[in-house]
């Protein structure tokens, strides 16, 4: 399709503006450009056909089925859209006097503490607006404890080998040393390899549990204890919390800080929708290094108030505080036995099709698993040379969005798996259909399915060329 | 298949090495570039830089992920191959002239394996 700047027509206005009825200011002409920006000239029904168009080619989970694994795309209940649209929300500014907007002042208040309820811990930042930026500001906490302890040597985060990527950049980030540690045959953190891995360097350790081959780690509190024992503190991802909120907390695993994602657990939008959030839970004695202002119940209402030591803001005002709506109205409607719930149906779910797509696609881990599971293309590939890319771009052809793939690195051609609880049993069935056929395809033509998808608007963009020779700025034929 | 030089020595983690007058040359081998797929990029260490066996001295991204390369040696970085930089897809195209760096000085060296040893390791992966 075009780009606005090949739609453009010499001419063509958008919005007529009125004539200025003020004085117009002279701008200093070392402020002013040599030559005029190069801005599209477009009416605004070309505009409204562009969007509409880039918008047919689009997917998100009101189009299909979404198993993206690990993202958690369940769908987002209109219920919150109405909460976020209040004009008491919408229509307020974060430099108000406090005591005008106690209303938004008590959605954070409450937010924080029902997150900080679910996760087992005593305080929540709501300021970070995604996930790794969540790993970020729960790093800082650790280093400020350890620092103002006067325990600067503790330089090293540990990280397991089937980490999220954002885990190790996240600390090296913040200045840390990444250690990581091998997984063991289970899939789970080895134990050994972690005791022989702490010691005096020891910050902290990141894990994300269950783990991203979907599988609880067993030996979660020993984990925390061998991280405490050496002095060390324990970072919860909270990137799979969809499968176990409401049963088990990470603050009683041992965790001692975390970030949960507003827009995969708790129904927010996701991906292109966004913003995202990710608020950062802690336990008491980490919660003066808090980003602040934190909000706390007065004498007079709402206020807010800056942790003592705090490590300083994370982001401006409060956060995507719509988004905080959204996921509040969430956990309201759902209360407490409804998210034990939404959980339970999450790993239900990935259950299900799991044992219905075992029998011929290849699960190395897992059974039963959490709420995603990992396909292993591999003995796919190697009898029919159809990889799990192949598999992925022909799921496209039947309106589905493939899942995570070549994630997590232990599984080498991976097809990451999350359902979420909110496909109904039907549509589930329809995707073990869909995976039967492709399996068969496979078998029956192998090699054409390197040409998949065959009815989508975009095939394969070459991915390559692009991350070699990327062009990010349009080419106006030489011009600046 | 993928090609296993006689030559040459190689690790367990699919680099492979030549020795010349105390000069270790190192590179990816043809299973490695093949599982990795397309390289974009090649995060070249500098002429200088010490390595040590078994610790990873450099990465290399593919579309597909970001794998570390491990030395099978300690020692010095004499040369890097610089023309990787802009062309990673060199590795791709000819594994074994694309060398990545030579390192002298070398005081110690992992076990290296032969070309009957490598090829079992390769085996057993795939």
């Amino acid at each position: 399709m075009k780009l606005l700047f090949e739609r453009s027509t010499a001419g063509h206005r958008h919005t007529i503006m009125p004539e200025l009825d003020v004085a117009v200011p002279e701008l200093p002409s070392s402020l002013r450009r040599a030559t005029r920006p190069h801005l599209p000239e477009i009416s605004e029904i070309e505009l409204g056909r562009h969007y509409t168009e880039l918008a047919k080619q689009t997917h998100g989970v009101n189009d299909g089925f979404y198993p993206l694994g690990s993202c958690t795309m369940k769908y987002n209940p209109r219920v919150n859209e109405a909460a976020a649209a209040l004009p008491g929300f919408t229509d307020i500014h974060p430099l108000q006097p406090v005591s005008t907007i106690q209303g938004a002042l008590g959605v954070l208040a409450e937010a924080a503490d029902l997150l900080a309820e679910i996760c087992g811990m005593d305080a929540v930042t709501l300021q970070p607006a995604a996930g790794a930026h969540g790993e970020y500001t729960g790093l800082l906490l650790i280093r400020a404890y350890h620092l103002d302890r006067g325990d600067t040597g503790r330089t090293e985060i540990i990280v397991p080998d089937s980490a999220h990527g954002t885990n190790p950049a996240s600390a090296a980030m913040t200045g840390f040393t990444v250690v990581s540690v091998p997984s063991n045959a289970e899939g789970g953190v080895d134990l050994g390899a972690l005791r022989a891995a702490v010691g005096e360097n020891t910050a902290g350790l990141m894990l994300t549990n269950p783990n991203t081959l979907g599988l609880f780690d067993p030996n979660i509190l020993e984990i925390t204890r061998i991280v405490h024992e050496a002095g060390g503190l324990c970072y919860y991802d909270g990137a799979n919390l969809n499968a176990v909120m409401g049963h088990v907390r990470p603050g009683d695993m041992g965790f001692d800080c975390m970030h949960v994602n507003l827009h995969k657990t708790f129904s927010t939008p996701h991906g292109g929708g966004g913003p995202g959030s990710g608020p950062v839970g802690c336990k008491d004695f980490l919660a003066a290094y808090m980003p602040g202002p934190l909000v706390r119940r007065g004498a007079g209402g709402y206020e807010f108030f800056a942790p003592e030591k705090s490590v300083g803001r994370v982001r401006s005002f409060h956060g995507n505080f719509l988004v905080v709506v959204r996921a509040l109205a969430y956990m309201v409607m759902l209360g407490s036995e409804g998210l034990a719930e939404a959980s339970a149906h999450a790993v239900l779910n990935a259950n299900y099709l799991l044992k219905r797509l075992c029998g011929q696609w290849s699960i190395p881990f897992g059974e039963p698993c959490m709420h995603e599971f990992v396909i292993d293309v591999a003995p796919l590939k190697a009898k029919t040379s159809v990889s799990a890319m192949d598999v992925a771009k022909r799921m496209l052809d039947f309106g589905i969005h493939p899942p995570t793939m070549y994630f997590p690195l232990i599984v080498h051609e991976a097809l990451m798996v999350e359902p979420t609880e909110t496909e109904s049993r039907e549509e589930l069935d329809t995707f073990v259909d869909i995976m039967d056929a492709i399996y068969r395809e496979a078998l029956e033509t192998g090699e054409e399915l390197h040409g998949a998808p065959f009815g989508c608007a975009i095939g394969r963009p070459d991915e390559v060329a692009a991350a070699r020779n990327p062009r990010v700025r349009y080419d106006f034929g030489g011009e600046r | 298949m993928s090609t296993i030089p006689e030559n040459l020595r190689y690790t367990a983690s699919h680099e492979w090495v030549s020795e010349e007058d105390g000069i270790f040359t190192i590179g990816l081998t043809d299973f490695a570039q093949n599982s990795l797929g397309d390289l974009v990029f090649v995060n070249l260490p500098q002429v200088g830089d010490e390595v040590v066996a078994g610790e990873s001295f450099s990465d290399v991204e593919s579309v597909k992920a970001v794998s570390d390369i491990f030395s099978p040696v300690s020692g010095t970085i004499i040369e890097v191959n610089e023309e990787l930089a802009d062309a990673p897809e060199l590795i791709n195209e000819d594994p074994y002239g694309a060398w990545l760096v030579r390192v002298g000085g070398v005081t110690e060296s992992e076990d290296l394996l032969g070309a009957e040893a490598y090829a079992e390791v390769c085996e057993s992966e795939e």
